[in-house]
């Protein structure tokens, strides 16, 4: 195995790469981008959109960066005349079948076509040709499927085999009339799909969309906060969107050394919990064998009062506590710390179990 | 009572996750990961598409054992029986790893005495596998470049789990299958923080890291940075606790997220025991079975609503950072700082990041960590100083890798791999002779 790197130049520039490498993965590295809409870094490139074409220096024909790898000497060029007008026309052909309802789309700000559109400055007017005019797929409680902006790039039928491997949707059909669905077009349920969303994380366009979030904000409206996900071990990371005060969705992190950006349906949809309105909201104190709600001063003074008195009259075997496998590990130590300094004993366990 | 979880608390897996698309067999024991740890299950799914083999021990026929090689669909409660009965195979078969047993462990001899006695004909009829089928696990996983068993709580019998992650060890260390990237031994568990609430010590005979309340030095080290001196009794456990309250002689208690009255075992026993309080606090996000006993009942933050760090089963260090704020106004760290300070034992801190840093300046298998690192990498434990780069492999051959994280095979009492500390390890003993291994920070060269 010969670790040497291989020399290349992408637009003139020189660039080292490893042997396995396609010439999408070295522009990236070398800093240059070039256009995709059927790759997501956790898909074995497909080669089916053709967007990311470029011109291989004494290659003929021009070639899918995603799929192509790299040679030594190779000479490649991401934005020649030709290859910028090849995307256009298929950027064009797509938008000709396309509702282009960006004003109300849920994905707008965050769609691999729109951008393209606006980068490449096609309008979709030109070659109106035959559309589609499917109903919205609202038949389930995550996701929503809206065929007419499908520009099946097949992304989410890969993901759902290849990486979830729930094998919940196929491209069915041919030609114009296909689209990827559930067998004999079920409505998505338990039965059939795993609600991991990840079809939605990966679709580029506003075809798959995540229900519980639509209507509660665009991209550039929501603050994304990256965090670990409560639920188990696995230490998934994601993004909380948050609008007003309010998580509103839950958004893939690919840089996540866990997870890559696959979230299970805890993790991408179990969010609802934090803005229930059953939370308690206030500290609660039993008052003549009533509970009534109470300030913090008025609780903790009680609290600090009656373990004291405790600790006083029956010392440190008297008093102690217990801790939670859900708490943050700060949360976990300060409770011992508390427990040892000043109940002054070690009575402090996790009752967690499994 | 919770002998399973216990036995695991102080658990960590040897390698991380990532590096399962490496491995070339699996041995999934006792684990439904496509059900209950679906990240997991796609990182084997990637091994699976590479062209792993699949060994899968589970009476259930899970998706995972419907794409197995060779399923082993033991009776329940036979696992210990199974594993035996394949490391029984290795040994005579020659497919064990000399090498690494001669360099790197002791006992062998009395592992071959023991197991001897779980001929395939005897297994058989204990577990209902074939023979055929147990001879190929043992071929597969013991002959594979890279052998990594996962395992879950699945099948492992309540009062075996420490004898089950035995076995498990002990099969691990006989082929060798350890110490290398994609071999190991990974549990998989419940709770987020399974690893990291065991790891900072809310533990009656641990202080933070694993080290013993019993041990002079590492109580002074506690007690100069805390400024009070430490008891060094034993405290009690959870069930202890409960069991001295219904005998009075046991009065206070303060329950931070936890629903021990609805979620235990012994529920009737439990919810004796908080009736039997004279004061019992409660933090929590909702209303529970065991808010119902309390006396007090205090608002908790959710994950979104407070800054700190998870430990992930791989012992990968995390952030968890606030999006919204508390509902009620404050998050746990600042509630439990309160109460010290109203009860005579000044405690401030203006951030949780300063909570890590008092963290890694007393447990030496965080030292590396801070909140300006985990902004910038992602961090596994031991990660002993501020330059140390964490720890994505445990018990590397020595000489491949600083004194921190050597492994000590050797035989005798045999005890559960799971690392660290004496504590821990001493109430995992169990007699019986088998190899053992155990992770032993070396403490001194950190101080
Ligand atoms: S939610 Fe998950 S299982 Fe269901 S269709 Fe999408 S990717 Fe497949
Ligand atoms: S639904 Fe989205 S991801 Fe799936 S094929 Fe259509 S555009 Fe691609
Ligand atoms: S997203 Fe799913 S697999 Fe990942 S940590 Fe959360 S619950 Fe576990
Ligand atoms: S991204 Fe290369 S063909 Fe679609």
């Amino acid at each position: 195995m010969s670790d040497k790197k291989l020399k290349i130049t992408i637009n003139g520039k020189k660039a080292l790469c490893g042997k396995d490498e396609t010439i999408l993965d070295a522009a990236k590295k070398a800093g240059v981008r070039i256009p995709t809409l059927c790759y997501d870094e956790r898909l074995e490139p497909y080669g089916g959109c053709r967007l990311c074409i470029v011109k291989v220096k004494d290659v003929h024909k021009p070639q899918p960066a995603c799929t192509t790898r790299v040679k030594d000497g190779m000479e490649v060029f991401t934005e020649t005349e030709e290859v910028r007008r090849l995307r256009k026309n298929i950027l064009t052909l797509l938008l000709s079948n396309h509702p282009n309802d960006c004003m109300t789309c849920e994905a707008t700000g965050n769609c691999g076509l729109q951008s393209l559109a606006y980068e490449y400055k096609v309008d979709g007017k030109r070659f109106a040709g035959e559309t589609w005019d499917l109903p919205i797929r609202d038949d389930n409680p995550f996701i929503v499927f809206e065929p007419n902006k499908c520009i099946l790039c097949g992304r989410c039928v890969r993901i759902c085999n290849d990486v979830v491997m729930a094998g919940t949707i196929e491209l069915t059909g041919r030609g114009f009339d296909s689209l990827p669905d559930t067998a004999f077009g079920k409505p998505r349920s338990l039965e059939n799909c795993e609600f991991c969303g990840q079809c939605v994380s990966t679709c580029p366009t506003g075809a798959l969309l995540d229900k519980k979030g639509m209507g509660k904000g665009r991209p550039y409206e929501l603050t994304k906060v990256k965090t670990t996900c409560s639920y188990c071990g696995t230490g998934c990371n994601f993004f909380l969107n948050v609008r007003d005060g309010k998580v509103v969705k839950v958004t893939s992190d690919y840089d996540a050394p866990v997870n890559q950006g696959n979230l299970c349906i805890k993790g991408r949809y179990g969010y609802d919990f934090i803005h229930s309105s059953e939370r308690i909201t206030a500290p609660i104190i039993k008052k003549d064998g009533k509970y009534v709600e109470a300030t913090w001063d008025e609780a903790l003074d009680l609290i600090a009062k009656r373990f004291a008195e405790i600790l006083a009259k029956h010392g440190p075997s008297s008093l102690g506590a217990f801790s939670s496998a859900r708490c943050t590990n700060e949360e976990n130590y300060l409770l011992s710390k508390l427990v040892r300094t000043v109940f002054k004993s070690n009575n402090v366990d996790c009752c967690a179990r499994v | 009572m919770a002998g399973l979880a216990t036995s695991l608390g102080a658990g960590a897996a040897t390698n991380s996750l990532a590096q399962m698309h490496d491995i070339d067999t699996i041995f999934l024991f006792g684990s439904n990961p496509t059900e209950a740890h679906p990240i997991v299950s796609i990182h084997l799914k990637k091994a699976l598409k590479k062209g792993a083999k699949l060994v899968v021990g589970d009476p259930r026929q899970t998706w995972m054992a419907r794409r197995a090689d060779v399923w082993l669909n033991l009776k329940p409660g036979t696992n210990i029986a199974l594993i035996n009965g394949i490391i029984n195979v290795i040994l005579k078969k020659g497919w064990e790893n000399k090498e690494f047993i001669n360099k790197r462990t002791e006992g062998i001899e009395e592992l071959k005495a023991k197991v001897k006695e779980y001929d395939l004909k005897t297994v058989e009829k204990i577990t209902g596998v074939s023979q055929d089928n147990i001879v190929e696990a043992a071929r597969l996983y013991s002959q594979a470049k890279n052998g990594m068993i996962v395992y879950g709580l699945g099948v492992t019998e309540h009062n075996s789990g420490t004898e089950n992650a035995m076995a498990i060890a002990n099969l691990a260390l006989v082929c060798g299958q350890i110490g290398r990237p994609s071999t190991g031994i990974m549990a998989l568990r419940g709770q987020n923080n399974v690893q990291g609430s065991s790891d900072l010590g809310p533990l009656p005979a641990t202080l933070p890291g694993y080290q013993s309340v019993k041990d002079d030095s590492a109580r002074a080290k506690f007690e100069k940075a805390w400024g009070v001196s430490l008891s060094s009794d034993i405290g009690l456990k959870s069930v202890e606790m409960l069991d001295e309250a219904i005998k009075k002689r046991f009065k206070g208690l303060f329950i931070l997220g936890e629903d021990p009255a609805q979620t235990d075992p012994n529920v009737h026993e439990v919810r004796h025991a908080l009736e039997s309080l004279e004061f019992l606090v409660v933090q929590d996000i909702f209303h529970t079975e065991t808010t119902k006993f309390a006396d007090v009942i205090l608002p908790g933050a959710s994950f979104a609503e407070k800054d700190g760090t998870f430990t992930n089963g791989e012992r990968r260090v995390q952030r968890v950072r606030k999006a919204v704020d508390p509902v009620a106004g404050k998050a746990e760290w600042e509630v439990i700082s309160e109460i010290a300070t109203r009860m005579g034992y000044p405690m401030h801190y203006d951030h949780p990041s300063e909570i890590m840093d008092e963290i890694a300046s007393l447990v030496p298998i965080y030292g590396g960590i801070s909140y300006g690192r985990l902004e910038k990498e992602s961090l596994q434990w031991p990660c002993p100083t501020k330059d140390h780069p964490g720890t994505t492999t445990l018990y590397r051959p020595p000489g491949n890798d600083n004194a921190l994280h050597r492994p000590v095979l050797k035989a005798g009492r045999a005890c559960e791999i799971y690392p660290p500390g004496p504590e821990t390890l001493r109430r995992n003993c169990r007699k019986g002779i088998s190899l053992h291994a155990y992770y032993r920070p070396d403490t001194r060269a950190l101080q």
